[in-house]
C-alpha cells in the first residue's frame, strides 16, 4: 500500500466521521467546529488529488472567512437544544428522501459509467505545473463570460446584503453631525421685542 | 552533505525521509521558539529604554536569563478551569493558536534553497495556515465561558478577518510583479531590474515600486498579530485580557509564545516578499541567511517602536481603517500596477 493511500484512508476517516458529528453534535458551537475538521480533511483530499489551488482556496474562503461569521453568529444565538430536536420525526421521511436521493446521484458520478471516467486522461502532472495558473487562464480568456456574471451577481448580492441591514434604529440618540452643523441662528434663538416697563412709583 | 547523510539513509531505509523531515522541523522550530523566547526579553528592553527605564535586569548578567526564568515559573504553574467552562476546548484552544503559528514555517525561504518545502502553492500554503490562528481565539474566547473572554473572542474574529482581506489583496500585487506563488522564487525576482545591475539592489526590491503595498502589509500584520496599537483583543485596560483572561500556567504562555512566534512569521513575510528576503542590499556583498535575519530584525524592532509610541486604536477606527482605507487604496493599486506592467514602462520582465 502507498503511502498516498494511507493518508487518503486517514482524512476520508476523519471527514465522515467529522461530518457525521456536525448533525450529531448537540452545541452548536461543536457542530461548526466539526464542520472546519472536515472542510480541513476535505482540503487535504484535493491536495491528494493535486488540485492543490483549489484545497488551499477552500481553506482560505471557507475555514479563514466563512467559518469564523459562522461561529460568531452561533456563539450569539441562544439556541435551544430541545427545540431544535422537536420536529425531528416529522421531518425524517423527507430528509431520508433527499439523503437516498443524494447517494444515489453520487453513486451514479462515482462509479463513472455514465460520464466515461474511465475514459478520462490520467491524472499527474510534472512537479513544476501550476494549476493555479491554469485555472487563471481557463478563467479568464475561456470563460471569462461566465466568470464576471458570477462575480456580478455576487455583486448585487452584497448589495442586497448591505441594504437589508442598514436600517437606522429609532430609538436612538445619536445625533447626526451634517444636521448639526446645518442648523442656522435663527432656528434656536428668537429675539423677542418687548417695551420697556417703567417702575412704579417714580 | 549528500555523502555524509548516505550511510544514514541505507541504515534507516524507507524511514529516511520522516526522520530527515522531522530533524529539519526541529531545526527550524527549536531556534525560533528560543528567538521567540528572546523576542519577549528583547521588547521588555526596549521599551524600557524608550520609556526611560533600565527593563529587566536581575536574572542573569544583564538579565539574559530573564526568559528562561519566566518560562520556568509557567511550566510550575498549575493549570485552573473554570467552573463553566467547555473543558476540552478551553484545552484545545491554545494548541490552536500556536500550532499555525508553528506550520506556517515550512515554506519559509531562509537562504537559496534553505526552505523544508519547496511547494508551488508556497503563498497559498501560507495564506490559508495563518487563517486558521483566529480560531485559538476564538475558542478560547467561547470556551472559558466569561464575559470579558468573549468580548475578546468576538473583537478578534471582526478585526482578524477585516486585515487577513487587506493582506491578501496586498499579496496580489506581489504576486503580479513576481509571477510565481513560490516564495524562493518571488525573492529571486527582486535581484533583477535597472537598480540590481547597478549594484544598488535594494531599490529593485518590492518595497519601491509597491510602497502602498508595503505599508498596508506591514500595519496589517501588527493588526493581524494583535499587537499594539491594534491590540482591542487584549485591550488590558478595557477587558483585562481579552481572551487569555481564564488561562494560566502554560496554557497561558502557548498563547504568549503564538503572538510572538507570528510576529516573527510578519516580520519574515515582509522580509521574503518586500525587502528581498535572503538577497543583500548591495551587489557585491553575499547573499545569505544573515540578510533575512537582519531585515527581520529591523521588521521586529519597529513592531515594539510602534508599541511604544503609539496610544490604542479605538475599535472602529480599527474597523473604518480597514475596511475604508486599506481595502480601496489596494485594490486601486492592483488596477494601477495592472495597468504599469502592460505599458512599455514595465520594470518587470
Amino acid at each position: 500500500m502507498e503511502f498516498k493511500t494511507v493518508l487518503f484512508y486517514i482524512f476520508a476517516t476523519v471527514l465522515i466521521v467529522a461530518a457525521l458529528r456536525v448533525i450529531s453534535a448537540r452545541n452548536p458551537v461543536h457542530a461548526v467546529l466539526f464542520l472546519v475538521l472536515a472542510f480541513i480533511n476535505a482540503a487535504g483530499l484535493w491536495v491528494l488529488l493535486q488540485a492543490e489551488f483549489l484545497a488551499m482556496i477552500l481553506i482560505i474562503v471557507y475555514v479563514g472567512a466563512v467559518m469564523v461569521l459562522f461561529l460568531f453568529v452561533v456563539m450569539m444565538l441562544d439556541i435551544n437544544i430541545e427545540r431544535v430536536r422537536e420536529g425531528f420525526w416529522r421531518y425524517l421521511p423527507l430528509g431520508a428522501g433527499i439523503g437516498i436521493l443524494l447517494a444515489a446521484e453520487m453513486t451514479i458520478v462515482l462509479t463513472g459509467r455514465y460520464f466515461g471516467l474511465e475514459n478520462l486522461p490520467n491524472h499527474s502532472f510534472p512537479a513544476d505545473y501550476s494549476n493555479t495558473k491554469e485555472l487563471a487562464r481557463a478563467l479568464f480568456t475561456e470563460y471569462y463570460f461566465p466568470f464576471e456574471l458570477a462575480s456580478m451577481v455576487l455583486l448585487v448580492a452584497v448589495i442586497a446584503a448591505v441594504t437589508l441591514t442598514m436600517r437606522s434604529r429609532r430609538d436612538t440618540k445619536a445625533v447626526d453631525p451634517a444636521t448639526q452643523i446645518s442648523v442656522k441662528r435663527a432656528d434656536r434663538i428668537r429675539l423677542v421685542r418687548m417695551a420697556a416697563e417703567k417702575e412704579q412709583g417714580e | 552533505m549528500d555523502q555524509i547523510l548516505a550511510p544514514v539513509q541505507a541504515l534507516l531505509g524507507p524511514l529516511f525521509p520522516l526522520v530527515w523531515t522531522l530533524l529539519k522541523i526541529v531545526l527550524i522550530i527549536a531556534p525560533l521558539m528560543l528567538c521567540v523566547a528572546y523576542l519577549t526579553f528583547w521588547e521588555r528592553k526596549i521599551i524600557g529604554w524608550m520609556q526611560v527605564r533600565i527593563g529587566p535586569n536581575r536574572v542573569g548578567p544583564w538579565g539574559l536569563l530573564q526568559p528562561i526564568a519566566d518560562g520556568v515559573k509557567l511550566f510550575l504553574k498549575e493549570i485552573m478551569f473554570p467552573a463553566a467552562a467547555d473543558k476540552k476546548l478551553f484545552v484545545l484552544a491554545p494548541i490552536m493558536s500556536i500550532a499555525p503559528a508553528l506550520a506556517a514555517w515550512a515554506v519559509v525561504p531562509f537562504s537559496d534553497g534553505w526552505v523544508l518545502s519547496n511547494i508551488d502553492a508556497g503563498v497559498l500554503y501560507l495564506l490559508a495556515v495563518t487563517s486558521f490562528g483566529v480560531y485559538g481565539v476564538i475558542i478560547a474566547g467561547w470556551a472559558s465561558n466569561s464575559k470579558y473572554p468573549f468580548l475578546g473572542a468576538m473583537r478578534a474574529s471582526a478585526q482578524m478577518i477585516s486585515y487577513e482581506i487587506a493582506m491578501g489583496l496586498a499579496l496580489i500585487t506581489v504576486l503580479m510583479v513576481s509571477s510565481s506563488l513560490n516564495l524562493s522564487d518571488i525573492v529571486r525576482a527582486q535581484d533583477q531590474g535597472r537598480f540590481a545591475a547597478m549594484g544598488l539592489n535594494f531599490l529593485s526590491w518590492n518595497w519601491l515600486p509597491l510602497f502602498p503595498m508595503f505599508a498596508i502589509y506591514l500595519i496589517s500584520g501588527v493588526a493581524e498579530t494583535n499587537r499594539a496599537p491594534f491590540d482591542v483583543v487584549e485591550g488590558e485596560s478595557e477587558i483585562v485580557a481579552g481572551h487569555m483572561v481564564e488561562y494560566s500556567g502554560m496554557a497561558f504562555a502557548m498563547f504568549f509564545l503564538a503572538e510572538y512566534a507570528n510576529m516573527i512569521l510578519v516580520a519574515a513575510m515582509v522580509s521574503t516578499f518586500f525587502l528581498g528576503g535572503w538577497l543583500s542590499p548591495i551587489g557585491f556583498l553575499p547573499d545569505g541567511f544573515y540578510w533575512l535575519a537582519t531585515k527581520m530584525a529591523a521588521v521586529l524592532f519597529f513592531f515594539l517602536w510602534i508599541r511604544a509610541t503609539f496610544p490604542r486604536f479605538r475599535y472602529d477606527q480599527i474597523m473604518r481603517l480597514g475596511w475604508k482605507v486599506f481595502i480601496p487604496i489596494t485594490l486601486v493599486w492592483i488596477l494601477v500596477v495592472g495597468v504599469w506592467m502592460m505599458t512599455p514602462l514595465s520594470i518587470w520582465k
